[in-house]
């Protein structure tokens, strides 16, 4: 049995230890925040927190997870991504959406172990989340204006 | 009235808080559709069964009116809810909020009052004014074609409210104001909720008077997208996150190569496998019908399947190119001719200058970041959906006959799409599927969902095509001729849009090539429809995203023979057409063309028409080694009157990196007729680090609406195109852009 926290919530899995935690998370959960766009780890579509750093849920076995905690999009609640949130929502980040769980996960991460990202540090911790809308200069201009935020 | 708001009520009762009261105000005469309507004109049309017409034959259509009847697109609650029904799918253009303005607008309701919810499936009510009698979007056309239907909407419920003011109050008409939600005489004053049940008993107006530009207060503002909450917390529900009661998820086994047909399969370890509820046989493969995704996948990994391959394509890339090539070497047909073009080329007493050029694009996938889904549940009256539809009526017409009921007993509810650029509106292909394996699954919903590998592999295509161009240019740097010969598959041939060709060859084929708007003597386009079973479809801005390229650059090889510079050449051309220049001179000022600019890095530009609107770039581009980096792309669109700038900008900046993808190496190639992407790590839309800084301008315009969605893609791959070609003094003919 594999015991971890999703959003700060204990629950237990006794299910195929190799189904990604994505499919848990979707298909068990259901916590759909979390989406599917490549199931290969290429599109960052499915990123959600593993003990506070950024992970491709798709590609991440249950059996892989220990007892970590997981957080989704759902479940972001710090400082940080809550100001992200915002700001998405001051710039109209959006269009299609569907990547856009995985864009603020990556985002929050990024923006919580380094606060001051340069613009190369932004494409290092975002190039791994495709928007097929290519949302991307209001991604890097929310990441900025959030970092800004953050500080005054 | 009365029926018609129990109709209405009906429709929107599973998406709406049915325990309110709903009243609705209904608008729009049928004389107020017919006066507007036969207005609109030149933008992308489709239709089914009416006579519809592509982009270039657009401004000479006009829409069937005689079958469009009264439309209910808005609905007031008591608790002060302003609610718009949405015909269109909403990919990600911002069409909820879009639409929604308009109607809010002419009301005189506040921004912050408005909601709105996506309309049923019903091309009576709900029909793209555009299309006939079809409910669909694409072609960029949600404003362009609701524009006058949401004014009047608008406007007749405004003076609904006056006159039920009037009545209440006892006040004269001119004295009452309808504004950010309140009807007010100055004395009194209500909530447009408050009045709402005494505005409905209202006589409709035949002719409401709309506001004067002046008067507008949403139209024309950043006003805030409606849909950005739901997709910032991940609570917007797409196809992909349906659950319902008993709903299983289903997975197909598609052949190897699009076409093939099963011999055989296997399927026993699949059934064995706990959580697997069938394994079923549909015409285009073998699904597995499962309690869960993984539980499907699992299973469908161990089917063994055999296949018939014999009706698919077997020919790799370099053989189609070779094929495509010898194809635009034909005689074919005349698509448009003027003067004498291949006189002009050929007679050597005509002085001047003969370029020639070969041209080739490859085929490319959509890849929407929602891989293609649908959920459906087949009763016994009927079928319903509940996904991302882009053509309802198609979807209703082909699940009604392969059913044998009539289309009114399908039902669909419109969920958002995780993009489509084109491939959601498709027949005889996913929403099939689906149905399909559902046949076969009776009181339970299945949602067919496909892998990122089942959508590329199993795509349908942007057309690869060819182009052989010749040209004169005069001595002293005039185009006297242009003889053009494009080869491409077609996109409509052989599809329910098929009505759509009217001449020899499909249209797809040569839009933004015979409708070339460069003033000169000779010019002469001929074409032909290239065949493969690899199958195609529109993918954002469909022809116009290839030929762009290919006539955009060969302007540029054509302004370097004739040794003017690329802007000026292009300008004198375009003397007598002010919305082209209009887009070009603003492109320009404002990227400051012709700076100075240090060694590998080079400016290049390209206008194009698209969808009724105009839209030109510069690009400012580095080259280094065999790298190309696009550091800046300045726009300038002219889309007639803009709803909301701030989205105009963003399907700009998106249409920008969307289509720079082609330039960075984003493919399908083939190999024995097999595709060889099968997802992200082959295929390579592009990323963050790859994306330029864009700024966008937006020509100032009191014309009617035009598109948005797309036109933005066609002019960016010439742009940056031109800018190589500058720097590396080699024209570029091909994408994607492979520097040796
Ligand atoms: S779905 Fe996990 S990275 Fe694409
Ligand atoms: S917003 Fe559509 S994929 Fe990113």
């Amino acid at each position: 049995m594999i015991k971890l926290k999703v959003n700060d919530k204990s629950v237990e899995y006794n299910g195929d230890p190799n189904q990604p935690l994505l499919w848990y998370l979707r298909d068990d959960l259901k916590l759909t925040g979390t989406k599917y766009g490549c199931g290969i780890g290429a599109c960052g579509a499915c990123t959600v927190h593993m003990n506070g750093s950024p992970v491709r849920s798709c590609s991440l076995p249950m059996a892989a997870l220990g007892s970590s905690s997981i957080r989704t999009i759902e479940g972001l609640s710090s400082n940080v991504g809550k100001e992200v949130q915002q700001t998405w929502k001051e710039l109209d980040v959006v269009q299609c959406g569907y990547c856009q769980s995985g864009q603020i996960m990556s985002a929050t991460a990024l923006l919580e172990s380094n606060p001051k990202p340069s613009s190369t540090d932004i494409d290092n911790a975002m190039q791994g989340n495709i928007c097929r809308c290519a949302t991307y200069q209001r991604i890097r201009q929310a990441i900025g204006q959030t970092a800004k935020k953050l500080e005054g | 009235m009365y029926h018609l708001l129990q109709h209405h009520q009906q429709a929107t009762a599973s998406s709406a808080d049915n325990t309110k009261t709903e009243i609705t105000a209904l608008s729009t005469t049928r004389r107020g559709f017919i006066k507007t309507i036969s207005a609109g004109s030149g933008v992308f049309m489709l239709g089914c069964g009416v006579a519809p017409s592509l982009s270039q034959a657009a401004a000479a259509a006009t829409p069937d009116l005689s079958s469009l009847v009264f439309n209910a697109f808005l609905k007031i609650t008591p608790d002060n809810r302003v609610i718009v029904s949405i015909k269109h799918l909403d990919k990600g253009q911002g069409v909820t909020t879009g639409l929604t303005t308009i109607v809010a607008d002419e009301l005189g309701a506040s921004w912050q009052q408005m909601d709105w919810e996506f309309a049923p499936a019903d091309a009576k009510r709900y029909n793209n004014l555009y299309w006939g009698q079809s409910q669909g979007t694409g072609g960029s056309t949600s404003i362009a074609n609701s524009w006058d239907q949401l004014r009047n909407t608008g406007a007749s419920a405004r003076e609904m409210f006056i006159q039920a003011a009037t009545k209440k109050w006892q006040v004269e008409v001119g004295n009452i104001t309808v504004k950010d939600g309140i009807v007010s005489d100055g004395k009194h004053s209500a909530t447009l909720g408050e009045l709402a049940a005494e505005a409905a008993k209202q006589s409709v107006p035949k002719e409401p008077k709309l506001k004067k530009t002046a008067d507008l207060q949403l139209i024309g503002k950043d006003i805030p997208r409606k849909d950005s909450p739901e997709k910032v917390n991940g609570s917007a529900i797409y196809t992909q996150d349906i659950h319902l009661p008993g709903m299983l998820t289903a997975l197909v086994l598609f052949p190897p190569k699009l076409r093939g047909k099963l011999i055989s399969v296997d399927d026993k370890e699949a059934k064995k496998m706990p959580g697997v509820v069938d394994v079923v046989k549909i015409p285009r493969g073998v699904a597995v019908v499962a309690e869960n995704f993984w539980t499907a996948k699992k299973a469908r990994d161990t089917l063994q399947a055999k296949w018939d391959l014999s009706a698919s394509e077997s020919r790799g890339t370099d053989q189609l190119k070779q094929a495509l090539t010898n194809a635009t070497k034909q005689k074919n047909h005349v698509i448009t001719t003027r003067g004498d073009a291949a006189t002009t080329i050929a007679k050597d007493d005509i002085k001047g200058q003969v370029i020639e050029a070969e041209y080739h694009l490859p085929y490319m996938a959509h890849a929407a970041m929602e891989p293609m889904n649908c959920v459906v549940q087949v009763t016994d009256n009927g079928a319903e959906y509940w996904f991302g539809s882009q053509a309802p009526t198609i979807d209703q017409s082909q699940t009604a006959e392969i059913l044998g009921i009539s289309p009114d007993k399908v039902i669909i509810h419109t969920h958002y799409a995780g993009g489509s650029f084109g491939r959601r509106a498709c027949p005889d292909d996913y929403v099939l599927d689906a149905l399909h394996i559902a046949k076969n699954i009776k009181g339970r919903p299945v949602k067919m969902v496909w892998t990122r590998e089942d959508d590329m592999q199993n795509c349908r295509f942007r057309p690869m095509s060819a182009h052989a161009i010749k040209a004169k240019v005069s001595t002293s740097g005039e185009l006297l001729a242009w003889q053009h010969n494009a080869a491409a598959q077609p996109i409509l041939r052989g599809t329910p849009f098929g009505g759509m060709i009217q001449g020899p060859v499909d249209p797809t084929v040569y839009e933004g090539i015979s409708d070339l708007a460069y003033d000169f003597e000779n010019f002469e386009v001929r074409a032909t429809e290239f065949e493969s079973p690899i199958s195609t479809l529109w993918w954002r801005s469909v022809g116009h995203s290839s030929n762009a390229f290919v006539v955009e650059t060969f302007v540029d090889q054509l302004a370097r023979a004739a040794k003017v510079d690329p802007l000026s050449f292009r300008r004198k051309m375009l003397s007598k057409e002010p919305r082209w220049l209009g887009v070009l001179n603003l492109a320009a000022e404002k990227a400051n063309w012709g700076k100075k600019l240090p060694k590998g890095t080079a400016q290049g530009i390209a206008v194009h028409k698209a969808m009724g609107s105009w839209v030109a770039q510069v690009a400012e581009v580095t080259v280094s080694g065999k790298d190309i980096r696009v550091n800046h792309v300045t726009c300038a669109i002219d889309c007639g009157i803009v709803i909301n700038p701030d989205i105009v900008k963003a399907q700009m900046e998106g249409s920008i990196g969307f289509a720079l993808g082609a330039i960075f190496g984003e493919e399908i190639t083939l190999k024995e007729g097999h595709v060889e992407q099968k997802n992200f790590d082959s295929y390579t839309p592009l990323r963050m680090n790859q994306m330029p800084e864009v700024d966008v301008y937006m020509v100032d315009s009191t014309e009617r609406p035009s598109g948005v969605g797309e036109p933005g893609v066609p002019p960016l791959t010439p742009a940056v195109a031109n800018a190589v070609f500058a720097i590396t003094g080699k024209p570029v003919t091909q994408l994607p852009i492979k520097l040796v």
